[in-house]
């Protein structure tokens, strides 16, 4: 009973929390609005990273590369389609890729994994730029420009996909694969788990995400070349921000996205010298207390809690 | 019969971990593979679960040639493992463990099918009902190695691989461990199980094969087995090359 009430009041709150990102443009400035866009950015990076890369602990870095693929395709193709199909091609843009290098590469474990996806963004970005160069004769190229709010629908739009799909994958028989493959792969592939594949289709799907919001992204910018769009600092932010929110649910690197890049907004328009620095610290000092991040710090709220009750009786 | 291994040979290097074996098994029986260490007998499991590929021969399991292929593909097949050194998912709840066999075991039903019903079903099978909701890296070998057990039944196989799970128990935990052994026989499941613990292969098995460097030295009734000539030597030594024999 207890459970139940704690359920539908989390609906409700998730409820109400979209409704006011919803109607967020009818009653802020403009400003207000794109920045609650690049909060939605890191947020969306952060939830897809999280699918693939939580439950298996194949720490990938290569959300640069599928992000940069999404702004490519939107600089490619916003001139001629509508904005949604953009944002879908985008998305299939980055599948594909993740796709191929899942299938190549997702034997690799560890530490090898990870320089793996590391080396394909400057791989992708170089590419890219050589063929700029070579081949176009450009560096950069323009994007048609949006107004910031229909931007901020479109990435909203995003979230709430990316967040249904988390759930769904968390809560199906696939979250629970993808746990036992990061537990022990070897036994997953015993109780008929088809590891490769299971493997492969969600490191795509989490991809899909980033190439989508990269291809929304572009628009805001509207003049993108390499190395804006393969930034390799969007590899290491969703990581960060999922440590920071933790990953044993879908609302935690919601919660640790938000944070994380609202602090680096604060930090950076009030304190622009000492950004990095007071950056740098607060992330030493989160992952000397809060080793689990801020569920970590919730469970343990929650279980002095009931220590305390349990006292009292 | 279940299963039947023809001329089966994987080399590792220039060391041949299984050289030529020839045997098969009985539906419904208990076969014991024994053998001194580096015999080949987890290479021969590795083999018929398909952790690794043959070199050459055949894996005929219900008619079907079964070599080569992938894992996950033979257990939905019907034939389970368990690991020498246990492979369990530390982290997950005992429960989670079994339905994740029988989710993945044959893959027709989701996550809010008869597979709960089942699971605490194997749960109370294998006597860890108590510990449903208890994550799997807090339980003690005995109960580990239980547990594989479980999840392996989960799958719902035919033919079950056993691979030491008497190892490191102690008397009880192994009385234990044969009594469930004789009640998953008598659900008609076929076990194969590689053992070190003799009074549980002179007890439960109704044959028995002996590997040594990689090749069938002998096979028969646990009886017979303990007589057979070449079986002593292997395990104890040339008793002619002693030099109080001279």
């Amino acid at each position: 009973m207890k459970y139940k009430i704690k359920k539908y009041s989390l609906y409700a709150a998730l409820i109400v929390g979209i409704l006011l990102l919803v109607s967020l443009p009818s009653y802020t400035s403009s400003y207000r609005v794109i920045f609650f866009t690049n909060i939605l950015m890191y947020v969306i990076l952060t939830l897809s990273w999280v699918i693939f890369s939580g439950p298996t602990g194949y720490i990938s870095l290569a959300t640069a590369a599928f992000f940069g693929v999404g702004v490519y395709t939107s600089a490619l193709f916003s001139v001629t389609l509508c904005l949604p199909l953009v944002i879908f091609i985008g998305g299939i843009a980055s599948f594909c890729l993740a796709f191929i290098v899942g299938s190549l590469t997702l034997r690799l474990r560890g530490m090898y994994f990870t320089m793996f996806t590391f080396a394909l963004v400057q791989l992708i970005s170089n590419f890219a730029n050589w063929y700029e160069v070579n081949i176009t004769g450009t560096v950069g190229r323009h994007v048609i420009s949006l107004d910031s709010i229909i931007i901020y629908y479109a990435i909203l739009v995003v979230f709430c996909l990316v967040l249904l799909v988390s759930y769904y994958i968390r809560h199906s028989k696939y979250g629970l694969a993808l746990q036992s493959i990061g537990e022990s792969e070897e036994a997953a592939a015993h109780s008929g788990i088809n590891v490769t594949l299971v493997k492969v289709i969600t490191f795509a799907t989490s991809a899909f995400f980033m190439g989508a919001v990269g291809a929304v992204m572009a628009m805001r910018w509207t003049y993108v070349d390499p190395p804006i769009a393969f930034d390799i600092r969007l590899s290491f932010m969703p990581l960060l921000m999922a440590i920071f929110g933790g990953m044993g649910n879908v609302l935690s690197p919601v919660m640790g996205a938000t944070i994380f890049a609202y602090l680096e907004e604060i930090l950076t328009t009030k304190f622009p010298y000492y950004y990095m620095l007071l950056f740098g610290g607060a992330m030493l000092l989160v992952i000397v207390f809060m080793p689990r991040g801020i569920e970590g710090v919730f469970r343990k709220l929650q279980k002095n809690n009931r220590r305390e009750s349990v006292e009292k009786i | 019969m279940i299963l039947d291994i023809q001329g089966l040979k994987k080399c590792f290097g220039g060391l041949a971990a299984t050289a030529n074996v020839n045997f098969n098994v009985q539906q419904g029986e208990i076969v014991g593979l024994i053998g001194p260490n580096g015999a080949g007998k987890t290479t021969l499991f590795n083999l018929i679960s398909g952790s690794i590929a043959p070199d050459s021969g055949a894996i005929i399991f219900k008619g079907r040639d079964i070599a080569g292929q992938k894992p996950f593909r033979i257990c939905r097949a019907g034939i389970a493992r368990t690991f020498q050194s246990v492979k369990i998912f530390s982290g997950m709840s005992v429960f989670n463990h079994i339905l994740i066999g029988y989710l993945f075991g044959d893959h027709k039903d989701g996550i809010s099918g008869r597979g709960r019903e089942q699971a605490a079903g194997i749960l109370e099978f294998v006597g860890l009902s108590e510990m449903s909701e208890r994550r799997a890296g807090d339980l003690t070998l005995a109960s580990q190695k239980r547990l594989e057990v479980a999840r392996a039944l989960a799958t719902r196989p035919e033919l079950l691989l056993l691979d030491e799970v008497m190892a490191g128990l102690n008397p009880t935990e192994i009385s234990e461990v044969m009594e469930l052994v004789r009640k998953i026989k008598e659900k008609g499941i076929t076990i194969i199980m590689i053992e070190h613990v003799m009074k549980a292969i002179m007890e439960i098995c109704n044959r028995v094969v002996v590997l040594h460097h990689g090749e069938k030295l002998a096979e028969g009734k646990p009886e017979e087995i303990t007589q057979n000539k070449s079986v002593i030597e292997v395990y104890l030594g040339d008793l002619t090359c002693l030099p109080s024999e001279k």
